[in-house]
């Protein structure tokens, strides 16, 4: 899902940056007011940023040919809200397109708002809606949609940059979402079942801590 | 629990595994090179968008690139072991926790029933 750098007009790149960066202030400050107020959930916090590291450095093959990355920011959506992973997806993001060339600056903007905001918006609300059907159903569908959610908003921001000389932007959509969203399919599924075993794990370690997150909340609720 | 668990990490497993074998070997390209098997999207979207905006220069170029792809892959597994080392520093710590909180309430029981 990472726009190469420079591959945005400076236009696109303008907006999508001014559209990210309230969302990456808000999230910060609400995340580090959380962390004041309850600072035994650092730990869980830390699980779900490492999560998202390890599943963002993986390039999976998948069954159209290609390959390309899960995310893991679904799990920190559904721990913390959506908004918390905004920072965790910006470190990342930054990460690799400071050191490995993938993604870039001028496209950082566009990138997070797909795997920062997007993805775990879609994913916390799937959650929510789906949580009648029992925890593991609705962990795994959270994390596979938010996942899917990403690369499909990636191929809308592309076909939004280089429309179709003659389909226009849905033509160029078509086109981009054929990439993306189709190699996606199979690694969103891998992405939701890797959810549901830290879930699993988090649950049966850290019961206390997830009672006071949406993820226990939900339950109570239910 | 540990089942469901075991299950669906065979099946991600699986669902990673099977392409390698389902998929069938790139043709090869136009110089008579082998194709890229498994490229990633990243670089697919890439060759779409020159077939889309011919005309489209990137205005802006990585700062840093890693020189060559062991390099690349490299500082990729350097993220995957960060991300990997945290996560097995929480589940050793929370094994071991669970560990002690058996064994104190294992003692406490016993205790008072020793004084009888």
């Amino acid at each position: 899902m990472h726009i190469m750098e420079g591959f945005l007009p400076l236009p696109h790149a303008l907006a999508w940056t001014a559209a990210s960066a309230p969302a990456l202030l808000w999230g910060t400050v609400k995340l580090k007011q959380r962390l004041a107020a309850a600072p035994q959930e650092r730990m869980l916090l830390g699980v779900a940023t490492a999560f998202a590291f390890v599943l963002s450095a993986l390039k999976l093959p998948s069954l159209t040919g290609s390959s390309s990355h899960p995310t893991g920011v679904g799990l920190g959506a559904l721990l913390f809200g959506p908004l918390a992973m905004v920072p965790v997806a910006f470190v990342v993001l930054t990460f690799q397109a400071l050191l490995l060339a993938h993604g870039g600056l001028t496209t950082l903007g566009a990138n997070l708002f797909s795997m920062g905001i997007a993805g775990p918006g879609i994913a916390y609300l799937a959650f929510r809606l789906l949580r009648r059907l029992g925890l593991a159903p609705a962990v795994f569908a959270a994390a596979a949609l938010g996942n899917l959610t990403t690369y499909v908003v990636t191929a809308l921001q592309l076909a939004l940059a280089f429309p179709d000389a003659t389909g226009g932007v849905f033509a160029a959509f078509i086109k981009f979402a054929g990439i993306f969203a189709l190699t996606q399919v199979p690694l969103a599924l891998v992405e939701g079942m890797l959810t549901v075993v830290i879930v699993n794990a988090l649950q049966r370690f850290n019961a206390e801590e997830l009672r006071l997150l949406p993820l226990g909340q939900a339950r109570e609720s239910n | 629990m540990k089942r469901q668990n075991l299950l669906l990490i065979c099946l991600a497993a699986l669902l990673v595994a099977l392409p390698l074998y389902l998929v069938p070997a790139p043709e090869a390209g136009a110089g008579g090179e082998a194709g890229e098997a498994f490229a990633g999207t990243d670089s697919q979207a890439q060759a779409a968008i020159a077939a889309l905006a011919p005309d489209y220069t990137p205005w802006f170029a990585p700062l840093f690139e890693p020189p060559g792809g062991e390099v690349e892959t490299l500082l990729f597994a350097l993220q995957a072991a960060l991300g990997a080392g945290f996560i097995g520093f929480w589940l050793g710590g929370a094994l071991m926790r669970e560990r002690l909180r058996r064994d104190t309430q294992a003692a406490n029981t016993q205790g008072p029933r020793r004084a009888d």
